[in-house]
């Protein structure tokens, strides 16, 4: 059995004067301590796809339809007091900010004993010692000084790290990242993006890593679902994806980073920008900013068919594979 | 670099330094320590000692980590904050130690791009009203008409439609906001543009789209750029000499492809293993000790010695030099200008 199973899963956002759809039928698996990535870009929806996992979701947001299962159980109807027993516990959630994530008045060490000892009977020293183990394995030298210490005292990559500690507290079955190296420097991202990968390997504990950056998608996962204005656009073995990209907004994606042009040259751009909520044009999402689309792209939605083995959302995706090598060849 | 040196270059720093005050008033500069009061002074060393020169249409990178102080060498060149020490010659003329009026023709040359275009454009003004504002106060004498015609014609090149030109900032994306604020440089006609972090508030999509815009405009106006980024794929794709600061001091200044095909200071090579690769699976990403050192009180020696794996006694007390390399880069490293074993 799988670790979490969601099919159809729809949010839908109730504003003053309409309802807009934020995700549409999205449908993935992930095995017990496997790694996936969700990239797209600002407003495809893969943070409020993280925030539904965790059952998250505040008003005016709600999931319209479709099952979250966590371990077999349907987390999109669970209640409250059901959702604190596996929020934390079973699952947890690293923010891009850890400066938001930690709350500023108390120490580490407060912040730390009053997650386990909200989940575990715990006494306070004992809370101590787990957390110092944690904080240990996550390579912050002297983790007994830390616990007195003020979120503010630390730099942004030690906060970073006490976060992931602070997740792999209760030891989680799933860790869902979002866009967790976003605010850090290149270096400090390459070091937590190691320790989150060293982690999980050897915890066996299935992430979910929100990004937009394709380099840390392909350095860490090996399922990848890239998603456009709410939808699943293309998923599969990260490593075909990156290598053969088959949706046009994939390929887009791949071939606007500044690595896959001659220096000085233009870069492939993908014109226009992804649509707002409310205006999501008919046919295919990506049909106004795609070179590829036909007629009917503008007209029909496309269900997501399998393509080899990874799953398109495309209506040319036959011709655009028989096209691509012969530009290559030209090239 | 061009033979025929006649010209001085563009732009020129020379030995620049910015130290900001930490302490503002005489009791904060207060320490106890040891059973005594003393007067201490705490400063911030935010830019030290750093030369280098953009000769025209060059495109000048500065990158490093946060806390290097690249922003304050574009603020300094901007004129937005003094020097400590050091001089900044633009076009042959020093320029740092000008009033704000002997500024003001320099202003129309020389335009600022800002990281954030959502704190960058007054949100109580049309985008139209922000695009004229800078046109009229550089050329007072130019008529309506002119004006207009300028400003739509900028409007077009970066690719935002003019009859947009009553809307205000916020109705505008991210993306679209970054090219407006590129046009409203853009409308003085400069030949110098200092661009601090222009995309990394961007997506990707959107960062290719502004991108070649700046491209563009350098081709069709011939314009130089010192651009500040701390993301390394774009300074490889679009600068053409890159300076790698570290706390405030230049580590190496090179041509962008000497740089990327043989980097040589220590610090250099760990940025560049630390930049995720697409098709690699596992680089050989060389993991730095430590974190960066606070710029306040610096340390002696070799500003990276603490989390070099090459650093030895002379790293620690003596602060290496910037010696020019065979193939025309400049590196302050004991370990490459002496030679250690390194691999």
């Amino acid at each position: 059995m799988s670790l979490l199973s969601v099919s159809d899963l729809t949010v839908k956002f109730a504003m003053r004067d309409q309802t807009v759809t934020a995700l549409h039928d999205i449908s993935f698996d992930l095995a017990k301590g496997e790694r996936l990535g969700i990239v797209g870009e600002s407003g495809a929806g893969k943070s409020i796809t993280g925030f539904s996992l965790m059952n998250l979701l505040s008003k005016p947001g709600y999931i319209d339809s479709g099952k979250i299962l966590f371990e077999g159980q349907d987390i999109a109807g669970m209640n409250d007091a059901q959702m604190r027993g596996i929020r934390g516990n079973k699952m947890a959630m690293i923010f891009q900010d850890p400066m938001v994530t930690l709350n500023p008045v108390l120490t580490i060490g407060q912040q730390m004993v009053e997650t386990l000892q909200a989940h575990r009977k715990l006494s306070r020293d004992e809370a101590e010692q787990i957390a110092i183990v944690k904080l240990r394995e996550v390579y912050i030298p002297s983790p007994e000084e830390r616990l007195n210490q003020y979120p503010h005292e630390l730099s942004g990559g030690m906060r970073q790290r006490i976060i992931i500690a602070m997740a792999l507290l209760l030891n989680p079955q799933l860790i869902i990242a979002d866009e967790p190296t976003t605010a850090l420097d290149v270096t400090i991202q390459a070091d937590i993006m190691e320790l989150l990968l060293e982690l999980c390997q050897s915890n066996k504990v299935g992430l979910i890593l929100i990004t937009h950056d394709l380099g840390v998608v392909s350095q860490m996962t090996e399922r990848t679902l890239v998603m456009y204005a709410g939808r699943i656009v293309e998923a599969g073995r990260t490593r075909e994806i990156i290598n053969d990209p088959q949706h046009p907004y994939t390929q887009g994606l791949i071939n606007a980073l500044p690595q896959q042009t001659l220096p000085g040259h233009r870069l492939k751009q993908i014109p226009g920008n992804m649509p707002s909520l409310t205006s999501i044009p008919v046919g295919c999402p990506f049909s106004p900013r795609c070179s590829y689309a036909v007629d009917h792209c503008r007209t029909t939605r496309p269900e997501p068919i399998s393509y080899g083995t990874v799953r398109v959302a495309c209506h040319e995706v036959n011709r655009l594979h028989n096209d691509t090598p012969d530009q290559e060849k030209q090239a | 670099m061009s033979e025929a040196k006649t010209n001085p270059p563009l732009l020129e720093l020379r030995g620049l330094e910015k130290r900001f005050e930490l302490d503002k008033g005489f009791l904060e500069t207060l320490r106890f320590k040891g059973g005594r009061i003393t007067r201490e002074r705490r400063q911030v060393h935010a830019v030290n000692s750093v030369s280098m020169t953009a000769e025209k249409g060059e495109v000048l990178c500065v990158v490093g980590e946060s806390g290097c102080g690249k922003s304050t060498v574009a603020r300094l060149v901007a004129g937005l904050l003094t020097p400590s020490a050091g001089e900044i010659h633009y076009d042959g003329e020093r320029i740092d130690n000008r009033t704000r009026k002997a500024m003001m023709p320099l202003r129309s040359k020389m335009q600022m791009i800002f990281q954030n275009p959502y704190a960058s454009l007054n949100p109580r003004m049309t985008i139209w009203q922000s695009l004229v504002e800078p046109v009229r106060h550089h050329n007072p004498q130019m008529s309506k008409g002119e004006v207009r015609d300028r400003v739509s014609d900028v409007m077009r090149s970066v690719g935002v439609d003019p009859s947009w030109s009553k809307r205000y900032p916020h109705e505008f994306s991210g993306g679209q906001r970054q090219r407006i604020a590129i046009a409203r440089a853009l409308t003085v006609d400069p030949e110098f543009i200092i661009a601090d972090e222009p995309i990394s508030a961007l997506d990707v999509s959107i960062q290719a789209q502004v991108l070649n815009l700046m491209l563009e405009a350098r081709e069709e106006r011939g314009l130089t750029y010192l651009f500040i980024t701390h993301d390394l794929s774009v300074v490889q794709h679009f600068g053409t000499r890159v300076a790698v600061l570290y706390l405030g001091a230049i580590c190496e200044l090179a041509d962008t492809q000497t740089l990327f095909s043989n980097p040589k200071h220590p610090y250099t090579r760990a940025l560049l293993s630390a930049v995720p690769q697409l098709k690699d699976d596992r680089p050989n990403h060389i993991r730095l000790k430590g974190e960066i050192p606070t710029p306040i009180n610096l340390p002696k020696g070799c500003p990276f010695h603490s989390r070099c794996a090459y650093a030895r006694d002379q790293c620690r007390m003596e602060q290496p030099k910037a010696v020019h390399q065979p193939d025309g880069s400049l590196v302050a490293c004991h370990a490459v200008e002496e030679d250690w074993p390194r691999d």
